[in-house]
């Protein structure tokens, strides 16, 4: 290898740490276990009384006890959306083994998306305004609703000092927040935690999400009441999305920083990214979310061909599934690549849905599983090869994985494999223990 | 809402861990009168936080510039009981 590849070679980003929260449940490997069983994570909503609103399922993380996973000091200043990217973040350092000293952490930082910030917690704040006065807000009020709340408490905690941010984007942010961090590490950073997180299931959430469902760029939120059905992407008749709450948090590392410091693992690289906006609706000019696929493997140097499964946005809408398959079928052929969309078992996370699907095929790479989309049954005219029903054997070497955020945002990412380096005798226990780890 | 005697340290944890939580490594039923609200986990939103709930519980406001340089439980306790005597800074 030239001096100059063996260069190019450290400065990639390479994920070498993952923490996940999803209704299909806690950690990384819980969430993975049930999505190959293709097992459905929908079911009514509990956290509020939900009768007398327009969606009446979600996506809940099960059992998640705040208080089992962190300080008690930083209770009652947190929304849940950060007591769940807290949480995750804490698992993915964890993961990747990393302790930055106090000199090294300026060049460790955190990017994340969020598009709806803490939601519930400025809803209780909002009543307590409005029935008691303005004495009885909360102090913390002043940031626990905000968008870049898990960004900075996260850096708090860790230490992480270094470039920082938060991408509003809607779906599209779990992909822009990696994006971003690629750019961070390309500007020098050495590692950035990345991903993102949503917790929009309270009655103020869920109102807002609801509003305008007839225009053409809104959040199309089922009204379906049977967990089965009510989001079933690329079904004939499909009749739009399940609101849910979780994320995921990634470790992304400069490749030669994290070979140099004995990284345990190295679950895959980001190989490229891009990003398009919709023209408004109404325009005569096509939707873009193709363009955002192409530019994506025009930066990753990939032929479509190279490609081995597309993890799909998959709104739940028809006007929006088909424009998905068009763009696919128009980049790949009909039936071209696998695609799936295991999110349609836990409902669409926002800003944290890209980031799990980015973690979920971090895994699928490793076990060569490509995971099912439930158990939907495609409508055949999309001409896709959606896998569904029961996971797919497959060596997965490049994916692609594309969102989509409300008002028109498209981001296309796609992940490479590392290949297996000839590990020293005992690194292959050293990798087990590590996946042993509570909650990993 | 002034209660009878001075507020007292029990009155000061109880708010404490109500309304801005409690560090796993940090006893609040412990010895904490002279240490320092930092020591104890408490950043200057927490002090805030912690002084609009002892003026909702005692009837006494702290002024917010001198609310930060209360660094301990036993100075904002004094500071608090003066004013309840009526010769103190907060006011009423």
């Amino acid at each position: 290898m030239t001096g100059a590849a063996a260069a190019a070679e450290d400065d990639r980003a390479v994920i070498t740490g993952i923490g996940v929260v999803s209704p299909s449940g806690l950690g990384a490997e819980r969430h993975w276990e049930a999505t190959l069983t293709g097992r459905i994570a929908i079911g009514p909503i509990t956290r509020f009384d939900p009768s007398g609103y327009p969606a009446r399922l979600a996506g809940e993380v099960p059992g998640f006890v705040p208080r089992d996973h962190l300080p008690g000091r930083l209770l009652p200043q947190t929304d849940r959306l950060t007591q769940l990217a807290l949480t995750a973040a804490e698992w993915a350092i964890t993961d990747a083994g990393l302790s930055p000293s106090p000199e090294e952490s300026l060049r460790y930082g955190v990017v994340l998306a969020n598009s709806a910030g803490g939601f519930e917690f400025g809803e209780n704040e909002l009543r307590k305004l409005w029935s008691m006065g303005p004495k009885k807000v909360s102090a913390y009020q002043s940031y626990a609703w905000f968008y870049a709340v898990n960004t900075g408490q996260i850096s708090i905690r860790h230490g992480l000092r270094g470039p920082c941010g938060v991408l509003v984007s809607g779906q599209a942010g779990g992909l822009d927040a990696i994006g971003q961090a690629c750019r961070v590490l390309r500007k020098g950073a050495d590692g950035v935690l990345t991903g993102g997180f949503e917790a929009p299931v309270c009655s103020w959430g869920v109102t807002a999400m609801s509003a305008g469902r007839d225009a053409p760029t809104a959040p199309q939120l089922s009204a379906g009441d049977d967990p089965a059905t009510a989001y079933r992407p690329f079904a004939a008749g499909a009749s739009g999305h399940v609101l849910a709450e979780g994320g995921a948090i990634l470790v992304l590392e400069r490749e030669g920083r994290a070979r140099a410091r004995g990284a345990r693992h190295r679950y895959g690289r980001v190989a490229g990214y891009a990003a398009t906006m919709d023209p408004p609706p109404g325009s005569s000019r096509p939707a873009t979310l193709r363009n955002a696929a192409a530019l994506a493997l025009a930066d990753a140097g990939l032929a479509p061909e190279r490609i081995d499964v597309v993890f799909a946005d998959a709104a739940g809408g028809t006007m929006r599934d088909r424009a998905e398959a068009e763009a696919l079928t128009g980049l790949f052929g009909a039936g071209g690549v696998p695609v799936t969309a295991p999110k349609a078992m836990t409902g669409r996370m926002s800003a944290g849905g890209a980031a799990v699907d980015v973690a979920t095929c971090l895994l699928a790479m490793r076990d060569g599983m490509i995971p099912p989309t439930a158990d939907v049954r495609p409508d055949p005219s999309y001409g896709l090869d959606l896998v569904t029903g029961r996971p797919r054997p497959a060596r997965i070497d490049h994916a692609l994985i594309l969102a989509r955020g409300e008002g028109g945002f498209n981001s296309a990412l796609v992940l490479a494999a590392c290949p297996r380096e000839t590990p020293p005798a005992a690194e292959p226990r050293d990798e087990r223990a590590s996946r042993d780890l509570p909650g990993t | 809402m002034a209660q009878d005697g001075p507020i007292t340290l029990t009155d000061l944890v109880t708010v404490l861990r109500a309304c801005a939580g409690e560090d796993d490594g940090v006893d609040l039923g412990g010895d904490i009168a002279d240490r320092a609200f930092t020591d104890l986990g408490y950043d200057s939103v927490a002090m805030m936080e912690v002084s609009a709930r002892m003026a909702e519980r005692f009837g006494l406001e702290l002024d917010e510039d001198r609310l930060f340089d209360l660094a301990t439980p036993a100075e904002m306790l004094r500071c608090l009981n003066q004013a309840a005597a009526g010769d103190g800074e907060a006011r009423r």
